[in-house]
């Protein structure tokens, strides 16, 4: 990671690109969440296209720098969903989730990114219809903010850095 | 590394609405990938075999599969390559049905999510290493949550085929909701000659400890070493000297006392043995309604005691068990009619619950089994039963149907004929929901040979006339608006989840749904399984049922537990946290916000201080990895670097 420095606005280009390309990373839970969008699925409930779900075992494993990376390299939305508080299949992990992620909220601006990229949120996984909407509410929310610039608005520099660690 | 891609078509779940052979065709562009191809039914053992071939013919070394969720088919796959020589950690799924097919219908959208999909499963896969797992000693001993029958079955199973078994129970008795019944439906059996012998059995069985009047405190460990903290809650009876005579519930002077397993019809008295066919058959003081305990000076029954068994002092106290697996059958509790304003909001005594004519209707209940009204002990004539009461009811949050009150009613009208021969016997309902054997017979018999009128539709009002009760409603069929004047009149309230469910499930660390009722690992394929491993359900607990599904699933969660008993030793989930001792810094903050305790310090030679992992006590969390400053704790199949290379091909 390279340079850091707080972003103004995404130049007039950019914004008019089509929001047809836009990647939102989901980071679920395995026990809840990723198991609530499983039952929309089954239950066939239709949602936006364009959420790429990363399964974790539990929210307690969210890096904030995951959010961070995936933001500063480009994806346009990230959103986190766990268990609901008190029902952590590992008993505190989202508890700890919370904090961090609360944490990051009050640094990506720091970062030069919009707060509402990032959400977070609790979905069970008989919650079919509310991860449906939840969903459907945080695409909407990312279409209209449009593509995230990321650090393809640097100058001559398009290039993405590999992000693992080794 | 070589890697495979299967991507499935699931008949036509997924290539109904993405171009599979696209998707496979694009994955052979992706890094290290070697061999793509799209199949029909992958999960078929045709469709293994094919993995298997092509893990043999391409010399793969890993395999990704593009099909349904990972919680349905991850452990089908794993057997698969594990069966074809590979690593089975060396396999990644990626989930293009319920994350894609199923949820969109955009065919060009759906194949480019799946591709990406496909990606990701691929980048993460280029991270994996092999891991194995160790063996681990079970303890066969199971914990039953829940004396109820579905909880007596499962205990008495397990008891019969030699392990030992813990029983605990939130009532001084044993039996549940089964014990208050009167008589059974489509047999008219007698509830507690059925019961009776199961629950002398519990009580009988060396191998099962029964702790009732107790409560669950805390739940640690996990599948096969669990530590169950239980609560004995203060009967102020010292239960191994009460014999169980009843001499001090003769003698108790606090006679208002409610009578709680009559459900409030009639009073108790403070220390009371709630049936005489309780089990176990020991004496409770209620502490709220106990002069003694109030401050009054009493000690009535301490002195009439023939075993001095009394202790006002007596405290809850916690006992530990250790146990290998959990059943809970928790059972359910009814639905409090007192929403409903139009059927009088509980305010009318002659407006009943089927749960309180049910202990009329039984000789050991208030009324001596004979059918008379609480309001003024009259012989009632005519008799309406209301269905769906807290049933099919979305205003009062209870869309779901109990499945057992079309049932009991029919039952209970029988029965009515049988006490009354002269009265009448009325039935409104919304539609008859009687599918088990001989159910739909039961309820036509009721109709046919004991003329009781089934009145199609719902009930806009019950209000009082005289001494009697009004009861309004429309006969949809007829089309025509209905008046009863009505002794009595009995609402079939519907099954809710049982107080505190939630609570047991935050504990138990299994998920519920928006009702209360405990959710299964599948609805249809693991239906007593949970998704927390070790912890089984039975009975009501996980939705609505009556006496024969709650048996069938007792012994089903029995059967469950007996073959992971079965077995010595379980494998570990290998899954689990890492030190890279080359990076730890030793801060110490893994092992403070582990959950489960399991890292701790670990002294290298010169005295440095660096984490471990205890493998067989980490759950697989990640949240040390998260912790972790420097990254030195890594969640095996989870670490960093994979999850992260998964995210960076969203970026490219």
């Amino acid at each position: 990671m390279k340079d850091l420095s707080p972003r103004s606005s995404a130049p007039a280009d950019e914004t008019a690109a089509t929001t047809q390309g836009i990647k939102i990373v989901g980071f679920l839970c395995n026990w809840c969440s990723y198991g609530g969008a499983d039952t929309a699925g089954v239950c066939r409930f239709k949602q936006p296209t364009d959420l790429r779900v990363v399964r974790i075992p539990c929210t307690g494993r969210m890096d904030p720098l995951f959010i961070a990376k995936s933001l500063i390299y480009g994806v346009d939305g990230v959103l986190v969903s766990g268990c609901h508080p008190r029902d952590c299949h590992y008993a505190v992990g989202n508890f700890y989730a919370r904090r961090r992620m609360e944490a990051l909220k009050a640094f990506l601006p720091f970062m030069g990114i919009d707060t509402q990229r990032f959400r977070y949120t609790w979905v069970s996984a008989s919650e079919g219809q509310q991860w449906q909407k939840v969903v459907t509410e945080f695409s909407e929310q990312i279409h209209r903010l449009g593509p995230n610039p990321g650090l393809k608005q640097r100058s001559g520099d398009h290039s993405i850095p590999s992000i693992a660690l080794r | 590394m070589r890697i495979g891609v299967f991507v499935c078509n699931c008949g036509t779940n997924i290539a109904g609405t993405v171009d599979t052979a696209k998707v496979a065709s694009e994955a052979l562009t992706f890094a290290d990938v070697v061999y793509a191809t799209n199949y029909m039914y992958t999960c078929s053992e045709p469709g293994q075999q094919e993995i298997q071939r092509a893990i043999g013919e391409h010399g793969l070394q890993g395999v990704v599969v593009a099909a349904c969720s990972p919680r349905m088919h991850e452990p089908t796959f794993r057997r698969a390559v594990e069966k074809a020589g590979l690593n089975k950690y060396m396999f990644e799924m990626a989930n293009i049905r319920e994350h894609v097919s199923w949820i969109g219908n955009d065919k060009a959208a759906n194949t480019a999510k799946a591709a990406d999909l496909v990606r990701m499963a691929v980048a993460k896969l280029r991270f994996n290493q092999p891991l194995f797992s160790s063996k681990m000693p079970v303890n066969k001993r199971l914990l039953v949550i829940g004396g109820g029958v579905a909880g007596i079955q499962a205990a008495l199973d397990c008891a019969d085929g030699g392990m030992d078994v813990v029983m605990v129970e939130r009532k001084q008795y044993i039996g549940g909701k089964m014990a208050q019944l009167d008589k059974t439906f489509p047999t008219i059996d007698c509830s507690s000659c059925i019961l009776g012998p199961k629950m002398v059995d519990v009580s009988q069985k060396e191998n099962i400890t029964l702790y009732a009047s107790s409560e669950i405190e805390s739940i640690s460990g996990y599948i096969g070493n669990f530590t169950v903290d239980i609560r004995k809650k203060a009967t102020y009876v010292n239960w191994d000297a009460c014999t169980g005579c009843g001499a001090c519930m003769e003698k108790c002077p606090a006679k208002n006392t409610p009578d709680v397993f009559n459900e409030n019809l009639g009073s108790a008295r403070a220390i009371n043995i709630p049936f005489p066919q309780a089990i176990p058959k020991k004496a409770v003081i209620d502490a709220r309604h106990c002069r003694q305990l109030n401050g009054k000076k009493c000690g009535v029954c301490a002195k009439i005691c023939p075993v001095k068994a009394i202790d006002f002092e007596m405290k809850d106290t916690i006992v530990t068990e250790k146990v290998g697996a959990i059943i809970a059958a928790t059972g359910y509790d009814l639905f409090d009619h007192s929403v409903y304003g139009e059927y009088g909001a509980g305010r009318y005594p002659d407006v009943i619950t089927g749960i309180q004519y049910e202990r009329i209707l039984s000789a050991s209940g208030p009324y001596g089994g004979h059918i008379q009204r609480p309001s003024d002990g009259k012989e009632p004539k005519n008799i309406v039963f209301l269905a769906c009461v807290g049933s099919r009811d979305a205003s009062v949050g209870r869309p779901y149907c109990s499945g057992v009150c079309c049932m009991y009613i029919a039952k209970q009208a029988i029965l009515t004929k049988d006490h009354l021969p002269e009265s009448n016997s009325y039935v409104f309902y919304m539609d008859i929901r009687a599918p088990g054997k001989n159910y739909d017979e039961f309820v036509r018999r009721a109709q046919e040979e004991y003329g009781v009128q089934y009145i199609r539709g719902r009930v806009a009002k019950i209000y009082p006339r005289g001494d009697r009760m009004v009861v309004q409603g429309a006969d949809t069929l007829l089309g025509v608006q209905v008046e009863v004047e009505a002794d009595l009149v009995v609402l079939a309230t519907g099954i809710e989840s049982s107080a505190g469910a939630g609570e047991l499930a935050e504990k138990l660390r299994i998920s519920y749904d928006q009702y209360g009722f405990y959710m299964e690992s599948h609805p249809k394929l693991r239906p007593v399984e949970t998704n927390t491993a070790g912890v089984y359900l039975a009975g009501a607990c996980q939705g609505p049922k009556d006496i024969p599904s709650s048996v069938a699933q007792g012994s089903a969660a029995a059967s469950k537990v007996q073959s992971l008993f079965a077995h010595d030793t379980i494998e570990t989930n290998p899954q689990v946290a890492l030190v890279n001792e080359r990076n730890c810094i030793a801060c110490g903050k893994c092992i403070q916000v582990c959950p489960f305790g399991a890292i701790q310090w670990k002294e290298l030679r010169g005295g440095i201080k660096k984490a471990e992992v205890l493998p067989t006590v980490c759950q697989g969390c990640g949240v040390c990895n998260a912790t972790c400053p420097p990254k030195a704790v890594q969640l095996q199949h989870a670490t960093d670097n994979q999850l992260l290379a998964e995210v960076n091909e969203l970026c490219a």
